[in-house]
């Protein structure tokens, strides 16, 4: 292990290699349908990509709006209950009161605040890391309970997401390196 | 700091850009290489550093340097595989 910066990360990484020809396996779950909670699954299904892994994300309950057609590109930040939320402007020491994220209107003022730190520092959009995601073969798995209970169609989803059960996602699952609930 | 004097084959700008991109953009660059050949990459966030020690590892590229100047960091990797 090179040594790094002072301040840095160094972190050992696995001891034990897969086997000869086996990818490691990355298995995750998605189960929130906020914009700031759709980030982390594809950022971590990408870079586990660009490691060489195979990854599955199982998109469950609010976390399926993530492959809907139309609900992808309206996620939105959940301001209430939420006391992390930032200034409204960076480097005023005030922080919005909770109670008047409930306000009409907060939660897309708090999404577009996002959004704009998010094209600010460069970063892609859900929609371009999904397509990102797509295309470096992540496994998108639609659960079948969601759709059934919440009235969504396989032609809701965008392209690629695979309706299947918990048991198909176990199965994916049991042969992962790395499990994770988001 | 010392340098290799190595000559990249490929130069893949990543200043500005944050997690995942670097390493995304890394692995996408590599594969337009011939085995043997080198690329170097530019970033500019400090996680790039351990992370991309990580990701030389887990696809057993070679990470042939890396040099911090300015907050720039410049890593020469190896198409190994």
């Amino acid at each position: 292990m090179q040594a790094v910066a002072p301040g840095v990360a160094e972190v050992p990484g696995a001891d034990v290699e897969p086997a000869a020809g086996r990818r490691r396996r990355l298995a995750m779950v998605a189960s929130k349908g906020t914009l700031d909670m759709a980030y982390p699954p594809l950022i971590l299904a990408t870079t586990a990509s660009a490691m060489g892994w195979e990854v599955g994300i199982f998109f469950t309950f609010y976390g399926l709006d993530i492959l809907h057609r139309r609900r992808l590109s309206r996620l939105k930040v959940a301001p209430v209950g939420n006391p992390a939320m930032p200034p409204p402007l960076r480097g005023l020491p005030l922080k919005v009161p909770d109670i008047l994220g409930a306000l009409p209107g907060m939660p897309s003022v708090a999404t577009a605040i996002m959004k704009r730190w998010m094209r600010q520092s460069n970063m892609p959009a859900i929609e371009e890391l999904l397509e990102m995601a797509r295309e470096s073969g992540v496994k998108l798995f639609a659960c079948a309970t969601t759709m059934g209970v919440m009235g969504i169609r396989q032609e809701d989803l965008i392209d690629g997401a695979e309706c299947a059960g918990a048991t198909t996602f176990l199965d994916f699952a049991s042969g992962a390196d790395v499990t994770l609930f988001i | 700091m010392a340098s290799s004097g190595i000559k990249p084959d490929q130069v893949l700008d990543c200043r500005g850009l944050l997690c995942p991109l670097p390493v995304i953009k890394t692995n996408k660059a590599i594969k337009s290489l011939a085995v043997g050949q080198v690329l170097e990459m530019l970033a500019t966030d400090p996680g790039s550093k351990p992370d991309m020690l990580a990701w030389s590892r887990q696809t057993g590229h070679e990470l042939l340097e890396v040099e911090e100047q300015d907050g720039v960091y410049r890593f020469l990797i190896r198409r190994k595989v």
